[in-house]
């Protein structure tokens, strides 16, 4: 091989690779370095003293910080744990070949396709407390209004956010279903299954992998949520509905503590890399096994 | 599994969750038709006299004439959503080109630091925009600027005029490197998955007829690998076109993208309803076109990158 040749990949790695690291790895390495220093949107990084851990100490203590912290957890879980029983649910119902399927995934996607800005307005609306859709047909019922935005913000946040994500959960658990080895469902159907016994014993555990790697990725993207939220309810009312992606957007533009900031998006990336690392180290375990299970059939035939 | 006689009930439920899906995007393409009077009076329904007045106050600044009903433009939709386009089109060409390279050279070749980029690219998938805020700010207005002192710092002030030194902040440029950066690792992971199922036997038969790398990644590889092309632009037009957090902090008054300009009018007390949902079916519309005509290439997106994610 001469020397050109050895020089082929990286030549094709070298513009993304470029790009990358200027405008996505070198940040990353600011914002740690940023998350040490006492920081303002007036100066250059060089020019800030260092504090050391001041600024994690501090949001450690920090109660609003805690309050957001606790929003985020809440709103992720129940939002990926309700996506997950529903969009699993409605794939085990509709996994048939219905006429109107094809139309229904189709517009399915657009809630995820459409700008969470714009999905943040339609629900605004529909929440609006006298002239919003779900207070009128509840009025036009006879039971009071309710406080959709108010009160009970962050449920209603949840309930956008299963509307716009469902579906996603849906498509993928349609598309596992649709791939299982049809002669499992084959035997355990002429040995007399039930639909109930076929759907928990066999159905479930064999989509299992997919569904975990599913809920991780939507867990992952639950964290990242922002306008969505920021259109709804701008974070409140109060803290009520401040996930961390948002305070640390407040913290950054309207009390201007970069380096507050800085930690905050630190925290929120730990977070996230753990739930990746867990996804990845589960789907290199699914591969291996997957592996192993094949040498299995072949050596035993 | 072939169900020759499907429980009628399946057709209802069918037919809610089509409505569940779609009746908020209705609801709200109704209400840009209405004017505020009749969206807050509660003539609800779909009865009411339709009306292109909001589109016609969204789209004041680029329409040939001037509305009856309006005094002065204010709301100057039609340039930011020329800026819209140019930040969306230019970064999605760019990053789907860069990233297919990079798709190509990790799944076909052997080098050093392979499994290092490999691995960084699957990790830096999970950032969100938020927590590149703070860094982006900082660094597009300060370190990333070409100073004007600098021989090539003036002479770009020469060209495109201004003052002070020459940085991305406030330019389409900033918010498409962003982008770019954004969306690469996403691409890269999806196209590795097309390319692995192109067959080598092809590329090595052209390499024989005499064909360099770069040929073979253009004329054999890129046409081979569409449909994946295909749900990797889908992907990440949508992601240029919507996002909202890091345009607001690098975008000045010229560079406004169409979500800044929603998120400013929504957040004022008094909301003009019609309007701003004019303006928001707007900003939905090239979306919901690809939905309908690509959806199958979406599925495949979206499949390709969480089963293998």
């Amino acid at each position: 091989m001469n020397t050109a040749n050895r020089l082929t990949p990286y030549l094709f790695l070298a513009p993304a690779a470029i790009i990358m690291i200027i405008a996505l790895l070198y940040p990353l390495g600011y914002m740690v370095y940023g998350s040490f220093r006492d920081w303002n949107p007036a100066q250059a990084l060089s020019e800030t003293e260092f504090v050391g851990l001041k600024n994690y100490i501090s949001l450690w203590n920090d109660a609003a910080f805690r309050e957001s912290l606790g929003v985020t957890l809440t709103f992720a879980f129940f939002c990926v744990f309700a996506e997950l029983i529903l969009g699993v649910g409605l794939a085990l119902l509709l996994d048939r070949k219905l006429r109107g399927m094809s139309v229904l995934r189709t517009l399915f996607i657009l809630p995820m396709m459409i700008a969470p800005v714009v999905v943040g307005l339609m629900w605004r609306y529909m929440y609006h407390p006298t002239v919003g859709t779900f207070n009128r047909w509840l009025e036009s019922a006879g039971i009071n209004g309710i406080d959709w935005l108010g009160r009970n913000a962050l449920m209603s946040v949840i309930i956008a956010d299963i509307w716009q994500w469902t579906p996603f959960i849906f498509i993928l658990a349609l598309a596992a279903l649709q791939s299982l080895p049809q002669s499992a469902l084959e035997a355990a159907r002429i040995d007399g299954a039930t639909s109930w016994q076929l759907i928990w014993h066999i159905k479930l555990p064999l989509m299992m992998p997919v569904l975990i790697v599913t809920g991780l990725l939507r867990l992952i993207d639950a964290f990242k949520v922002l306008e969505v939220i920021l259109v709804m309810t701008e974070g409140g009312p109060g803290l009520s509905t401040e996930i961390v992606a948002l305070r640390i957007s407040r913290t950054a533009t309207e009390f201007r503590e970069l380096g507050v900031a800085a930690a905050m998006s630190n925290y929120l990336l730990v977070i996230l890399l753990l739930l990746t690392l867990v996804m990845f180290t589960f789907s290199r375990i699914q591969e291996i096994r997957a592996q192993r299970a094949a040498k299995r059939i072949q050596e035993e035939s | 599994m072939l169900d020759k006689h499907p429980n009628p009930a399946f057709y209802p439920l069918l037919a809610a969750l089509i409505f569940m899906a779609v009746g908020p995007i209705v609801l709200m393409l109704a209400n840009s038709f209405k004017l505020d009077v009749d969206i807050i009076s509660g003539t609800s329904g779909l009865i009411f006299l339709p009306t292109i007045q909001n589109y016609e106050t969204a789209l004041c600044d680029i329409l040939w004439y001037k509305p009856d009903h309006l005094d002065f433009c204010q709301l100057k939709f039609g340039g930011s959503f020329i800026n819209s386009i140019i930040i969306a089109l230019i970064s999605t060409v760019l990053t789907l080109v860069l990233g297919a390279m990079a798709a190509y050279a990790l799944v076909r070749f052997r080098f050093l630091g392979r499994d290092t980029a490999s691995l960084t690219t699957l990790l830096v998938r999970m950032v969100p925009p938020a927590v590149l805020l703070v860094p982006v700010f900082g660094l597009w207005n300060n370190d990333f600027c070409i100073g004007k002192n600098t021989s090539f710092g003036e002479f770009l002030r020469n060209i495109f005029g201004g003052r002070g030194d020459v940085c991305l902040e406030g330019t389409h440029s900033g918010i498409i490197l962003i982008y770019v950066a954004m969306n690469l690792p996403f691409v890269i992971w999806i196209l590795q998955s097309f390319i692995l199922q192109v067959p080598r036997s092809l590329e090595e038969a052209a390499k024989v007829d005499g064909a360099g790398t770069f040929q073979v990644f253009f004329k054999i590889v890129l046409p081979l690998i569409q449909p994946g092309i295909a749900a990797a632009a889908i992907f990440t037009f949508r992601i240029a076109w919507n996002e909202y957090l890091l345009a607001s902090a690098l975008a000045d008054r010229d560079t406004k993208t169409v979500p800044i300009l929603l998120v400013n009018n929504v957040s004022e007390f008094n909301i003009e309803w019609g309007v701003i949902m004019a303006t928001g079916m707007l900003l939905a519309i090239p979306p919901i076109i690809f939905t309908l005509f690509a959806s199958r290439q979406i599925i495949t997106g979206m499949t390709a990158g969480a089963v293998k994610g």
